[in-house]
């Protein structure tokens, strides 16, 4: 078997959960990836202090959408204050997968547009 | 020295049997072998380049233009040798010739020191003028004439590539005619579509309608024949590390008359003659442009490369390239879902392919192929506005030098199949 692409990880890479738009939605951001172009949205709705729903728009390679797909399900319901406190490791862990340094930012990038979308803060997770 | 003269067999040239010339390319990779097909991002050294570089910090290392010493006459020596090999290299003249840091600087020496000047009280760049670039650039030659144009409430305006990868001398002539365009910057070979563009007679007719012409040939000096001065450009930039040599030296070819006229990018010392309290004089060409210690070593390194790719023979390298690219273009045609942008002739491109394999990601399909040990790039090439015309967010792209041989095309071919399996394809 593949260490990197494993059979969730295509799975969640070819049907991603919680993509889409979602309107109407409070918080929203965008963000690229520099080094490939790719782009990642989000838009969530808030309810009570938590996400109660959360979808991602763009396009990605495997590792990048797997992880918005996986992080999604741990997201929703999330309350917001614990939002800004995640971290690069709580993704890494997340994923289950060893990402080399060259791929970690394809990992990290739904955090950092979550994280930007709750804080206003949008730098990279460390 | 000619080695042998190019025949017309495709599997010979496809081949020019130097890979053990190359000591990286002896390196494995748990067992694997090293298949190298990123020459486009930067080339691998052959061991004369590598020598020629230690040799001289070993032995012959002293600042230049300076030192009165034995020693130091040999470092001038040596560097002003590299700069007059260089120049023979590709048809120009040493006192034309600058050693900049890469092409990147090379450009920005022209947007500052030819964007920012003025001829007769008249600024070479102001409100209502145009800058014309195309829409195939790296950023390199994209980001300084946005910055000039801001600058001086200019306009960029862009030539278009069409579905075939090709620009139109129609759309140039039309471009040119509105008779407000101050300088037109282009790319020789496409770093991403590998398009070779009609340089030789755009800079005609740039020339004939009184604008600046700049070539970017990053792509095109390291894989064909290049004569600056046929091609008759007032600028021509190139890169040492794409063309076997080092990093950290590039390469700008001035018209002489357009670099006498201009005013210095960077000041400090060695571009000067004298230096007052208050003002200075500048040195002479090409020293004018070179301020501070220059890249002494590695512009030896780069004069052993040019030695070398001179003793293959640029048009046999040439044949070699498109060889193998034609080679490639067929073999990848073999892989189900894949798309290649840019010429579909091998005839007109450079040796490099940039495609998509659907259903997966042009960073994975890169990632599957180094689980075969072989190099590619994926990603947007330094070449965003260009991947928004293509439609493609990115691409992978395989590219090839001197060294590479069939048998690394089909590695490539091999592991991009095994990668579809992977992705259940």
């Amino acid at each position: 078997m593949d260490d990197l692409y494993r059979d969730y990880i295509l799975d969640h890479y070819k049907r991603p959960h919680n993509f889409g738009e979602l309107d109407p939605h409070d918080l929203e951001a965008l963000e690229h990836n520099p080094l490939c172009g790719d782009e990642l949205g989000v838009h969530i709705r808030v309810a009570d202090g938590r996400i109660e729903d959360l979808k991602f728009h763009g396009h990605g390679c495997a590792i990048s959408q797997a992880s918005a797909s996986i992080a999604s399900e741990e997201l929703i319901g999330m309350e917001l204050g614990e939002v800004g406190e995640l971290d690069a490791d709580w993704m890494i862990e997340l994923l289950g997968i060893p990402v080399s340094a060259t791929r970690r930012k394809c990992a990290l990038l739904n955090l950092k547009v979550v994280r930007g979308a709750v804080t206003g803060d949008n730098a990279w997770p460390a | 020295m000619a080695r042998a003269t190019p025949t017309a067999d495709p599997a010979e040239l496809s081949s020019l049997g130097v890979k053990g010339d190359f000591p990286i390319l002896a390196r494995r990779f748990d067992g694997r072998e090293l298949i190298y097909l990123d020459s486009g991002a930067t080339s691998q050294k052959p061991a004369v380049v590598i020598d020629a570089l230690a040799e001289h910090l070993r032995s012959h290392n002293a600042n230049v233009h300076r030192g009165v010493y034995a020693l130091a006459q040999e470092a001038d020596a040596a560097y002003d040798g590299a700069r007059r090999r260089v120049a023979a290299f590709v048809g120009s003249s040493p006192r034309t010739t600058v050693f900049t840091k890469n092409v990147t600087e090379a450009i920005n020496l022209v947007a500052y020191a030819w964007g920012r000047g003025s001829v007769a009280g008249r600024p070479n760049v102001g409100p209502g003028d145009a800058i014309l670039i195309t829409q195939l650039e790296h950023h390199a030659n994209i980001v300084p004439w946005q910055m000039l144009c801001h600058e001086r409430g200019a306009t960029l305006r862009y030539l278009e590539v069409d579905e075939r990868g090709e620009l139109s001398l129609e759309q140039l002539d039309a471009e040119l005619a509105r008779g407000d365009v101050r300088l037109v910057a282009c790319s020789h070979v496409s770093n991403v579509l590998g398009t070779i563009t009609p340089v030789a007679e755009m800079t005609d007719r740039i020339r004939a309608a009184g604008a600046v012409s700049l070539i970017d040939g990053a792509q095109a000096v390291p894989h064909m024949p290049v004569d600056v001065d046929a091609i008759g450009a007032d600028f021509y930039a190139w890169t040492g590390h794409k063309a076997l040599g080092p990093t950290g030296v590039g390469v700008l070819h001035g018209r002489a008359e357009m670099m006498e006229a201009m005013e210095p990018f960077m000041t400090g010392g060695d571009m000067i003659s004298s230096v007052d309290f208050q003002s200075a004089e500048w040195n002479e060409l090409p020293y004018k442009f070179e301020a501070g210690t220059p890249p002494i070593a590695e512009a030896v390194g780069l004069g052993a490369a040019v030695d070398y790719l001179s003793g293959l023979g640029m048009e046999r390298v040439r044949a070699h390239e498109r060889a193998l690219t034609a080679y490639m273009l067929d073999r990848l045609a073999e892989i189900p879902g894949l798309r290649v942008v840019g010429p579909p002739e091998a005839e007109r491109r450079g040796g490099l392919a940039s495609f998509t394999v659907e259903g997966i990601h042009p960073h994975d399909v890169a990632e599957l192929a180094d689980r075969g040990g072989v190099c590619i790039r994926a990603g947007h090439h330094c070449a965003q506005p260009l991947m928004r015309c293509l439609g493609v967010g990115a691409t992978a792209r395989a590219s090839v030098g001197v060294y590479n041989e069939p048998s690394d095309i089909d590695a490539l071919v091999d592991a991009l199949l095994a990668g579809r399996k992977v992705f259940g394809l």
